[in-house]
């Protein structure tokens, strides 16, 4: 058996053990950057082999929390993909104005620089007021983050050419309060939105919504896992809701490319068109 | 060409499945004169991993669609990997093999200042096709290139680095070489004919070499 072999039946096993040890399901993650992140994991403690961490990994829960780090890498930025916010606010907030009321989920929010970004587009288009906005994670750490919504200064100036850029209407420095190399996100952004754990693999749909922001989270899934989660999104839209995607990731490798009709390609919105059955 | 084989140690019944390039400073130019070496019904995927500024929008791998002869794709995630293509790495998003023959792709931190980074295609490629993948290192002035390169080696796997002579930044190739896990160095036109023959030949020894599926 050639050592890829093998080291694909330690992977196997280690994820096994996590997942009836801890409860995390790895299994059905993307399998080229799990492997990675442990092989890099194990150079770290000079480790030798994967099957010589399992036994640490079962009976050492500080041992696991170190690895489940590596896991959930919440790397994100403000307004990461300028057009893309620039498509929500020209041609999802206009409609978003039809309902009295609007539900909006981000999910995966990592550090919350996502939702907070949405959060200045929704308010400047003047749909804000009527949100309620649900910002998940299963990642703890990085959801009291989020919910903080303490940042570098010099992170915040990165993405204020951006902000422009997606056709922001005033200066990015109007929406946070400047505390020495940090800035705090306005209060008022945070008033609707809901910070709360949720995990994608395990938990269950949440009613309603008219937007689902999901970006660059399904591409860490398999594809399995990636229609399962599509099917909690499907299920989870109000009728005629969006869906907003990663700009690489595109309904057409998936399942679900017939339930929807494309807003935008290149910002990859798309539109629920059939109501569940 | 025929040093190439015998290097392998075992004959001449190697497959070829892929082909992954990682260029950086100057690596473009390199990569536009190895692949107009190219037909376009060449036999194996090709994925490369160049260096972009962040703001590139797609903008690399739509001018060299336009002078090289293979389709040229900017692949979205679980873009099943087909032969005759290149994929190129989207600014921003490291890239790397699935074993079900589709690309995936991440937003994990950068490595070696670079996402994309070569270092982690490479890894993924000897990961998912082993002794069948061949990893080529053009120019740049980084040391990205070398572990994966290393990697492909231990996996049996071929490596060829652009003539350090040749690169306009000669520290990537020359990266590479110095750790002793290059075992071509060669200028990149001549890179583009040692695969053009590697190409024939995969096509001569008929279609199961077409199957992705590494291992079997
Ligand atoms: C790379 S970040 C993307 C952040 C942000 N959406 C962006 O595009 O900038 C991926 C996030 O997905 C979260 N995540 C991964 N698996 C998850 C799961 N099963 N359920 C919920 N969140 C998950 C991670 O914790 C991480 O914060």
């Amino acid at each position: 058996m050639k050592p890829p072999q093998i080291e694909n039946i330690e992977v196997d096993l280690l994820l096994e053990a996590i997942f009836r040890r801890y409860g995390y399901d790895f299994r059905s993650y993307a399998r080229a950057s799990i492997e990675r992140r442990i092989r890099q994991f194990l150079a770290d403690i000079g480790g030798e082999s994967i099957s010589q961490i399992i036994p640490k990994v079962l009976y050492d829960r500080d041992f696991f929390m170190q690895l489940a780090r590596r896991f959930s890498i919440s790397v994100t930025e403000m307004f990461r993909d300028p057009f893309v916010y620039r498509a929500v606010r020209e041609t999802v907030a206009p409609m978003l104005r039809t309902w009295p009321h609007i539900k909006i989920w981000n999910a995966g929010c990592a550090t919350g620089e996502e939702v907070y970004s949405l959060a200045i587009v929704l308010k400047e288009e003047g749909v804000f007021d009527r949100a309620t906005v649900y910002a998940t994670d299963f990642n703890d750490e990085a959801l009291a983050r989020a919910k903080e919504g303490i940042y570098e200064i010099d992170r915040l100036r990165e993405a204020s050419g951006n902000y422009q850029q997606a056709g922001g209407k005033s200066s990015l420095s109007a929406y946070y309060h400047a505390r020495y190399d940090a800035v705090a996100m306005d209060s008022t952004l945070k008033q609707r939105i809901v910070f709360s754990n949720h995990n994608l693999v395990s938990d269950h749909v949440f009613g309603e919504m008219h937007l689902i922001f999901c970006r660059n989270v399904m591409i860490y899934f398999n594809r399995e896992l990636q229609k399962r989660v599509l099917g909690l999104f499907t299920e989870s839209l109000a009728r005629g809701g969006f869906l907003c995607l990663g700009t690489k990731e595109d309904l057409r490798f998936t399942d679900f490319s017939g339930r929807y009709a494309v807003v935008d390609d290149r910002a990859k919105i798309y539109k629920k068109t059939v109501a569940d059955g | 060409m025929a040093g190439f084989y015998i290097m392998k140690g075992d004959g001449s019944h190697d497959r070829y499945r892929a082909v992954a390039i990682g260029g950086s400073a100057g690596g473009a130019a390199a990569l536009e004169t190895l692949l107009s070496c190219l037909t376009g019904d060449f036999p194996l995927p090709i994925l490369v991993v160049q260096h972009l500024h962040p703001a590139d929008g797609g903008a690399f791998s739509r001018q060299l669609a336009r002078t090289v002869a293979p389709e040229v794709i900017e692949p979205c995630d679980k873009e099943r990997i087909e032969a005759g293509r290149v994929y190129t790495a989207p600014a921003n998003y490291h890239m790397v093999v699935e074993r079900e023959g589709t690309i995936g792709l991440s937003i994990d931190g950068k490595v070696n200042f670079s996402r994309p980074s070569i270092d982690v295609l490479f890894e993924s490629a000897a990961n998912a096709w082993g002794r069948e993948v061949t990893a080529v290192i053009l120019s740049g002035a980084s040391a990205d290139g070398t572990e994966g390169m290393r990697a492909v080696r231990a996996a049996g796997g071929r490596t060829i680095a652009q003539d350090p002579a040749e690169a306009r930044y000669p520290l990537m190739p020359q990266s590479a070489i110095d750790a002793r896990v290059v075992e071509r160095v060669l200028p990149a036109a001549a890179i583009g004919q040692l695969l053009h023959a590697l190409g024939s030949r995969e096509k001569a020894a008929g279609p199961c070499g077409m199957n992705l599926l590494p291992y079997g």
